[in-house]
C-alpha cells in the first residue's frame, strides 16, 4: 500500500505554482530551464554592454562615452559572458540532460542544485550595480580593471572592485556546488549497464569540466581573496612595497584563467559529436579517441597558464616550456577534429538548424584553435599581446566555439524540452545571420591587432577607421540577430507543431526515448543499457 | 507482498544516499585541497623567485662577501635606473648610472633622495634586477633599501649602496640593470 503512496508522489507533476514553484524547485528540468533562462537573459545584458563599446568605437575620437566608463563596460561585459552567460548555460544543459542521458531520475543532490541556481541573481545583481550606484553619486561606477583584475590598479579602483570580487566568490560558490551535483550525479546515478565508456560525449565533457572546475575555481577565490585583503586589511600579497609581488598574481588568475576556457569549451565539444551523429545518421567516430583527447586536454590546460604572458617577463627556459606545452594542447584538438569530420564522411546528412551550427562552429573554431597557435609562439607573441588580434581570437573561442555551440545545443534538444517543433526557417535565418555578420564583426579585429591598434582603448589612429566602422556595424547586426533566437525559443515553447519522441530522424541515446516534453519526473524506474 | 517491496526500494535509496554522501565528503576535501593550494603557491612563488631569480628578485644577504675572489678576467657593466611610485612626493635618482666592474670587485654607489613636500614622509626603495638570470648574482652589501627611510621635509639624502656582482655569474652575461622603485612606505601598526 506504502509503495503505491511512493510511486504516486513520484508519478504525478506535483508542485506548487506560481513563483514558489520556481524558487522551490528540486526537479532538475525546472532548475536546468532557470540557469538556460537566467543564461539567455544575461546574454542580452553583456550583449548590450559591448554594443556601447562598439558604438563608441564606431569612429575615431571620444564621442558617446567616457574613458572610465568603457573600461568598467569591457571588464563587465567578460564577466558577464563567462560567468554568467556561457556557464550557466552549459550548467543548464548539464541539469536537463546528464540526468536523461544516464537514465537517472533526477541530479543527486537536488537541494544543492537549486542553491547553486539562487546564487546567481545575486551576483549578477552585485557585479552591476555599481553602475546604478554611481548614478546616485555613490562610488565611481563598476571594475575597471578589466576582468582579470590585475593589480596595482585593482588595488587602487573604487568600490567596484570590491563588488567584483564578492560577485566572483558567489559565482564560485555556485558553479562548485554545480560540478560537485554533476560528478556525484555521474558517478553513483547511472542506469545499470551504462558504463562509463557508453556515456554520451556531453556527460564526459561536463564531468571533465567539473574535476577542472573543483580543481581551479578555489584558486581564483584565493586570489581575490588576498586582493581583497590587500584592498583594505593592510596585507601585501601583491604590494611590492611590502614585499610582495603584483606578477604573482597573474600567475594566481591564470592559473584558474587558462582551465576556465577548457570548463567553458568541454560541455560544447560533447554537444558536436553527438549532433553530427544524429544528422549524419551513422555513430560518430573514434568514441574512445575523443574521450582520451578530453582527458588530454583537461590535463594539459592546468600546466600551460603562463602563456596569457609571456610579456610580463620570464627567463627563457619558461617562456620555451609555456610556448612548448600550449602547441601540445593542439594535438589532442586535431584528434577531435579529425573524428568530427571524420563523422560526417560518407554519412547521409541533412542540414537542419542544429545541425548548419555544428558545422558553422567547426570551421569557425578552427579558425579560433589557429590563431591561438600563433598567440602561443613567444616570439610572435610579443607583437600580438594585447592588440585587438588577442580579441578577435578568444571570440572566435568564446563566441563561435562557445556561443554557437550552445546555440547548437539550444536548437538540438529544444524540441525535447518542450514537445514542440521550432521554426526552422527562422531558425536557419538566424544561423546564417550570426555567422555571417560573427565573422564581419571579428576578422576586421585580426586585421587591426596586425597594424596594432592596442584592446581596452576607447579612442585610436585614423589609419584604423574602416575596419572599426565595418566591425561595429556587423556587432549590432549580431546583437539585433540574436532577438530571432529568443523570438523563436518564446513561440517554440508556447505551441506550435508537435515533437516526437524521436525527435530527429537519427538521434541516438536514453533522452530520445523519452516522449516529448518528458514527464515530470522521468526514469523513476530506471532504464537498463545494452 | 507490498511492505517488502516498501523496506528494498527505501534500503536502495538508503544505500544510493550513503553513497552519494561519501563522495560528496571527498569532493569537498578536494575542494579544500585546492583552497590551500592557492595560498600555498603564495610562499612557493617566493622561494622560487628568490631562489632562482625569476622575476628579477634579489637576495638581500651579504654573507658571501668573505667567499668572493676577483675574477680580473672580465668585465661586468651595471646600470642603475630609478622611479618613484604615485604618491611620494620625492626626487629620486643615482648620482652615477653605470659603473664598470669585475666580478668579486666591491663597488659603492650614492642614490640621492629628496622630499619635496613639507610633510615627513617615509618610503620604501624596491630593488629588482635584469635580466632575471643574473639576478641571485648581485649581492648587496649595504643598502639604503634594507630599511625604510624617513625625510624631513625639504631633506636631501645621499644614500649609499655597496654591491659586487658574485664571480658565478652566467658568461654569456655582460649588462645588467639593477631598478629601484620608491614606493610610500607601509604603516605598520
Amino acid at each position: 500500500m506504502s509503495t503505491t503512496t511512493v510511486a504516486h508522489h513520484d508519478d504525478h507533476a506535483e508542485h506548487p505554482t506560481g513563483i514558489m514553484r520556481w524558487l522551490t524547485t528540486t526537479n532538475h528540468k525546472d532548475i536546468g530551464t532557470m540557469y538556460l533562462t537566467f543564461s539567455l537573459i544575461m546574454f542580452f545584458v553583456g550583449g548590450a554592454m559591448i554594443l556601447g563599446i562598439r558604438a563608441e568605437l564606431f569612429k575615431p575620437g571620444l564621442q558617446l562615452i567616457n574613458p572610465e566608463f568603457f573600461n568598467q563596460l569591457i571588464g563587465v561585459h567578460a564577466l558577464i559572458m563567462i560567468f554568467a552567460a556561457l556557464m550557466p548555460a552549459a550548467t543548464g544543459f548539464a541539469n536537463w540532460m546528464i540526468p536523461l542521458q544516464i537514465g537517472a531520475p533526477d541530479m543527486a543532490l537536488p537541494r544543492l542544485n537549486n542553491w547553486g541556481f539562487w546564487l546567481l541573481p545575486p551576483s549578477a545583481i552585485l557585479l552591476t550595480l555599481p553602475f546604478t550606484l554611481a548614478l546616485f553619486g555613490i562610488g565611481d561606477g563598476a571594475l575597471a580593471t578589466g576582468w582579470t583584475f590585475y593589480p596595482p590598479l585593482s588595488i587602487q579602483g573604487g568600490i567596484g572592485v570590491d563588488f567584483a570580487i564578492f560577485a566572483v566568490h558567489l559565482l564560485g560558490i555556485s558553479s562548485v556546488l554545480g560540478s560537485i551535483n554533476i560528478i556525484v550525479t555521474v558517478f553513483n546515478m547511472r542506469a545499470p549497464g551504462m558504463t562509463l565508456m557508453k556515456m554520451p560525449m556531453f556527460v564526459w565533457g561536463w564531468l571533465i569540466t567539473a574535476f577542472l572546475l573543483i580543481a581551479t575555481i578555489p584558486v581564483l577565490a584565493g586570489a581575490v581573496t588576498m586582493l581583497l585583503t590587500d584592498r583594505h586589511f593592510g596585507t601585501h600579497f601583491f604590494d611590492a612595497a611590502g614585499g610582495g609581488d603584483p606578477i604573482m598574481f597573474q600567475h594566481l588568475f591564470w592559473f584558474f584563467g587558462h582551465p576556465e576556457v577548457y570548463i567553458l569549451l568541454l560541455p560544447v565539444w560533447g554537444f558536436i559529436p553527438q549532433i553530427l551523429e544524429t544528422f549524419s545518421r551513422k555513430p560518430m567516430y573514434g568514441y574512445k579517441a575523443q574521450v582520451y583527447s578530453f582527458w588530454a586536454v583537461g590535463v594539459l590546460s592546468v600546466v600551460v597558464w603562463a602563456h596569457h604572458f609571456f610579456t610580463s617577463g620570464m627567463p627563457v627556459p619558461a617562456l620555451l616550456y609555456f610556448m612548448y606545452s600550449t602547441m601540445a594542447i593542439s594535438l589532442p584538438l586535431a584528434v577531435m577534429f579529425f573524428c568530427w569530420i571524420k563523422t560526417m564522411w560518407k554519412g547521409s546528412m541533412s542540414f537542419e538548424t542544429p545541425m548548419l551550427f555544428t558545422v558553422g562552429w567547426i570551421i569557425l573554431f578552427g579558425i579560433g584553435g589557429l590563431t591561438g597557435l600563433v598567440l602561443a609562439d613567444v616570439a610572435a607573441d610579443a607583437q600580438y599581446h594585447n592588440s585587438y588580434f588577442i580579441v578577435a581570437h578568444f571570440h572566435y573561442t568564446l563566441f563561435a566555439g562557445g556561443i554557437m555551440g550552445i546555440m547548437a545545443g539550444t536548437y538540438y534538444w529544444l524540441p525535447k524540452m518542450t514537445g514542440h517543433m521550432y521554426n526552422e526557417k527562422l531558425g536557419k535565418l538566424h544561423f546564417w545571420l550570426t555567422a555571417i555578420s560573427f565573422n564581419l564583426t571579428f576578422i576586421p579585429q585580426f586585421f587591426l591587432g596586425l597594424a596594432g591598434m592596442p584592446r581596452r582603448i576607447p579612442d585610436y589612429a585614423l589609419q584604423f577607421a574602416e575596419f572599426n566602422m565595418i566591425s561595429s556595424i556587423a556587432a549590432f547586426t549580431l546583437g539585433l540577430s540574436q532577438l530571432l533566437f529568443v523570438y523563436n525559443i518564446v513561440t517554440c515553447a508556447r505551441g506550435g507543431k508537435k515533437a516526437t519522441a524521436q525527435v530527429w530522424e537519427g538521434a541516438q541515446g536514453l533522452e530520445w526515448t523519452l516522449p516529448s516534453p518528458p514527464p515530470y519526473h522521468s526514469f523513476t524506474e530506471q532504464p537498463t543499457v545494452k | 507482498m507490498a511492505s517488502i517491496d516498501e523496506s528494498k526500494v527505501l534500503s536502495a535509496k538508503q544505500q544510493l544516499d550513503v553513497k552519494n554522501q561519501r563522495l560528496v565528503r571527498k569532493l569537498l576535501w578536494m575542494l579544500l585541497g585546492s583552497l590551500l593550494f592557492a595560498f600555498a603557491l603564495v610562499p612557493i612563488y617566493n622561494v622560487l623567485c628568490t631562489m632562482t631569480g625569476l622575476n628579477g628578485k634579489t637576495q638581500n644577504s651579504a654573507t658571501l662577501l668573505a667567499k668572493a675572489k676577483i675574477d680580473n678576467s672580465r668585465w661586468v657593466n651595471v646600470q642603475f635606473t630609478s622611479s618613484v611610485m604615485s604618491g611620494l612626493g620625492w626626487n629620486f635618482y643615482p648620482k652615477t648610472t653605470s659603473v664598470r666592474v669585475h666580478p668579486g670587485q666591491i663597488e659603492t654607489v650614492i642614490f640621492v633622495a629628496k622630499n619635496t613636500t613639507n610633510e615627513v614622509v617615509v618610503g620604501q626603495a624596491i630593488p629588482s634586477v635584469t635580466p632575471g638570470i643574473a639576478a641571485a648574482n648581485l649581492k648587496k652589501i649595504e643598502c639604503f633599501c634594507f630599511i625604510r627611510q624617513s625625510l624631513k621635509p625639504g631633506e636631501e639624502k645621499a644614500m649609499p649602496l655597496r654591491f659586487f656582482v658574485s664571480p658565478d655569474l652566467p658568461k654569456d652575461v655582460s649588462d645588467m640593470t639593477l631598478s629601484y622603485s620608491f614606493f610610500p612606505a607601509v604603516q605598520l601598526k
